[in-house]
């Protein structure tokens, strides 16, 4: 094969890998419009006139999470299952955006972490690579992460809004996961930065619970739910 | 949310570290420690290509190359063997997962494999052929298992724009010991490599977009030298025909303040 036929024929692989990429990149974006539609729906949460809506807007948020497993079905379709992680880089981030929303609703509806299957399921996809396209451990972290976050905002505007028990609640729900994460041996890489950030949650939600037991406002769950 | 949650957040809060999150340690060790374990072998493969290329460079300062090429065959051969073991912890696995820990090696490999291909045969080593050599008999239990491994285009395009750096060393030193023959051979490799990078464009990975200004460079210098020794070759004794070519360079790299 002569110089030129080799770079040819490099040329022509290259040519293919971009045309595939493309079109991930179209379904890709198709993702993250449907990943802004439900976070628009999630978000209203934290209006004080949201929190009596959330169920409803739970409801309407699963009916989006349809949308996304159709659309998520049509992404597998191009490229082979077995080269997940060549192409992985333009789906991480609508992914871990996706984990989170799932996470974000189950804790909505349940006050309970999501499982990796659960959101799994959710976005219809698998957890065990060699099945095929998977949410990868790591994306489903950050996913979990982003929550924490949008929890510890939960619990400001939950005071804002009269909902006293809520911060004490989130709080707990937020210290556990701190303690899951410890377990944890994370290198130096991007999960290991956002997980940087869960302290500074913890640390607000804290805060909010302060602000409210110095004050008498905090009671105890329990003594909530008698009422 | 009422008094069974105290019962049912107990049980949750021990299950997120009693249960969920080892699962995570786990897998994440997992992967950690296979990818560390290829960063380690991934630089073995790199010092000894290194070395290989290091020898291969004698071929130009000795009348007979095949001592050297026999003994960069058996360095190769060693290579080889690590890259094995690379196709081995890679068994079952999505090699694009762990492929930024190889990477490196592999085109270090490349480069040398090409370089010694070039040697011999004055050509450019195709894809094809080097990874028809990388394939390794695995005799384990009562059955013969192939492994093999792979190197991607884009790692050969690496390697490939790495050799051109050596091919100009190559061009350099040959002139210094009065070889006129090389240096144009050279040129004409070189031009044929460089303008199959500049077909392939940006439509390659971006290192491959940075590596063609240093591979410009190089053409650059090869080109001089066989422009210095076609018009002032036969006025210039031998033992001063590399000093001829280096002055040439550094008239024309002006931030190497030479005047």
């Amino acid at each position: 094969m002569s110089v030129t036929e080799m770079f040819s024929y490099i040329q022509g692989f290259l040519s293919a890998d971009q045309d595939v990429r493309e079109e991930i990149r179209k379904v890709v974006q198709v993702l993250e419009q449907t990943a802004r539609e439900i976070l628009t729906v999630l978000q209203s949460v934290h209006q004080p006139s949201g929190f009596k809506e959330i169920p409803s807007k739970c409801t309407k948020a699963r009916e989006l999470f349809c949308t996304v497993r159709t659309q998520v079905a049509d992404l597998k379709t191009k490229f082979p299952v077995e080269q997940y992680y060549r192409f992985h880089e333009h789906w991480r981030f609508v992914l871990q955006r996706l984990a989170f929303l799932a996470a974000f609703v189950v804790y909505l509806e349940s006050e309970t972490l999501v499982t990796r299957e659960e959101a799994a399921q959710i976005l219809g996809i698998e957890v065990v690579r060699e099945k095929g396209f998977h949410l990868d451990v790591e994306d489903y972290l950050a996913g979990v992460l982003i929550m924490a976050s949008e929890l510890s905002r939960l619990a400001v505007n939950s005071v804002t809004a009269g909902d006293y028990s809520r911060p004490l609640r989130i709080s707990n729900f937020i210290n556990e996961l701190d303690s899951g994460f410890r377990l944890l041996n994370l290198k130096n890489d991007p999960l290991r930065k956002r997980y940087d950030g869960l302290k500074y949650d913890v640390k607000k939600i804290e805060e909010v619970v302060y602000d409210l037991s110095i004050r008498g406002l905090a009671k105890e769950m329990d003594t909530v739910g008698d009422k | 949310m009422n008094r069974r949650d105290g019962r049912f957040r107990k049980h949750f809060s021990a299950s997120l570290t009693d249960f969920l999150f080892p699962v995570f340690q786990q897998e994440l060790d997992t992967k950690h420690d296979k990818y560390e374990r290829l960063v380690k072998i991934s630089r073995d493969v790199t010092i000894e290509s290194k070395r290989t290329i290091f020898l291969l460079h004698r071929v130009t300062s000795v009348p007979d190359a095949e001592d050297i090429l026999n003994e960069a065959d058996v360095k190769l051969d060693g290579v080889r063997q690590k890259i094995g073991l690379i196709a081995e912890e890679l068994r079952g696995e999505d090699i694009h997962q762990f492929h930024r820990a190889f990477t490196p090696g592999i085109q270090e490999y490349v480069e040398a494999v090409s370089f010694q291909h070039y040697i011999r045969h004055h050509s450019l080593i195709s894809l094809e052929e080097i990874n028809a050599r990388l394939v390794f008999m695995r005799t384990e239990t009562h059955d013969a298992q192939v492994l093999t491994f792979q190197v991607t285009p884009s790692d050969y395009l690496l390697g490939v724009a790495d050799l051109t750096g050596e091919l100009m060393r190559m061009c350099i030193s040959s002139v210094g010991n009065g070889d006129i023959n090389t240096p144009f051979r050279l040129s004409q490799f070189l031009r044929q490599i460089h303008d199959g990078f500049s077909y392939i464009g940006n439509t390659g990975p971006y290192e491959v977009s940075k590596k063609l200004h240093t591979l410009r460079q190089s053409l650059g210098k090869v080109e001089d030298a066989c422009y210095t020794l076609r018009v002032r070759g036969s006025e210039i004794p031998k033992h001063m025909l590399a000093d001829v070519f280096s002055s040439r360079t550094t008239l024309i790299d002006p931030d190497e303040g030479v005047v």
